[in-house]
């Protein structure tokens, strides 16, 4: 086991649970991200892209509010390939698109709201997830 | 009612940012090492899904009885029930892009704050990404 930190990983999981209780009990929205952001894009009315414009930038003051009370706890990895950086957001935004949702609207409030659909896409995206890096790590051992 | 959904939307995203900032998502190796069940493996990411999951599906029961959301008309709830090719396929490439650099759509904007090239990149393409997608599903 490596770098194991259960108790401020209850607390992150902890909070994002808060945060995506209120969206959905003052706005009536599943705060998934990638549905968020990709609609935001695409919204047809002024209203419906700012909201989701405006939560999205609340992501990157939070993650500015979190470096300010802690910093330097953790800091930006250097040396990764940026190539691979740039296909893994394209493979993230295409998949993201197609499966309707990512890590928080199908991991968090798809399995807060018991729908099937979010657990076949969780257990699908974990085990892919799993195998790349199995294969990146182990049988390709770029060791990054 | 536009201003409070507004505001409301940006403190929750704020609140979701701080989030991911304390359960250290924003951390890619920590992702990879999560995934990395044969070597390195960290299991702290399953204690921040446990922990949001327990606090989503004990508030969502209650939310959801509620008639209308505070500052919108109605609950927009996803309604598709079916399990098809699309989201198959759709959640494997996501997958196989969250374990070729570790990040998912939320902590890669939020890494934002760290003022370093990836996650820029990241986002960028990410938004290509969806456009791809909008491109040749219509």
């Amino acid at each position: 086991m490596n770098n194991f930190t259960p108790w401020t990983a209850l607390m992150g999981g902890l909070i994002i649970g808060i945060s995506a209780s209120l969206l959905l009990w003052l706005n009536g929205r599943i705060a998934g991200i990638s549905g968020i952001a990709n609609g935001a894009i695409w919204a047809t009315t002024v209203d419906d892209r700012a909201w989701r414009i405006l939560f999205v930038a609340g992501l990157v003051v939070g993650g500015f509010i979190y470096l300010a009370l802690f910093p330097g706890a953790i800091q930006a990895r250097s040396g990764y390939p940026l190539w691979l950086v740039g296909a893994a957001g394209l493979l993230v935004g295409f998949g993201t698109a197609l499966g309707s949702g990512c890590t928080s609207g199908h991991g968090v409030c798809g399995l807060g709201r018991l729908s099937l659909r979010s657990l076949a896409a969780t257990l699908t995206f974990l085990a892919a997830g799993i195998i790349t890096v199995y294969v990146m790590r182990h049988v390709l051992a770029v060791n990054l | 009612m536009i201003a409070q959904r507004n505001i409301a939307a940006l403190l929750t995203g704020t609140l979701f940012g701080v989030g991911l900032g304390v359960a250290q998502m924003i951390d890619p190796n920590k992702i990879l090492n999560f995934l990395d069940i044969a070597g390195t493996w960290d299991a702290s990411l399953m204690f921040v899904l446990g922990a949001a999951l327990v606090t989503s599906i004990f508030a969502f029961k209650i939310i959801l009885k509620q008639k209308a959301p505070h500052f919108a008309d109605v609950f927009a709830v996803p309604t598709q029930k079916n399990i098809d090719r699309s989201l198959l396929f759709g959640a494997t490439l996501f997958g196989v892009g969250w374990g070729v650099a570790g990040y998912c759509p939320g902590p890669g904007f939020a890494a934002l704050a760290l003022g370093s090239w990836e996650p820029i990149i990241f986002v960028l393409t990410m938004i290509v990404g969806f456009a791809l997608h909008r491109l040749t599903t219509r």
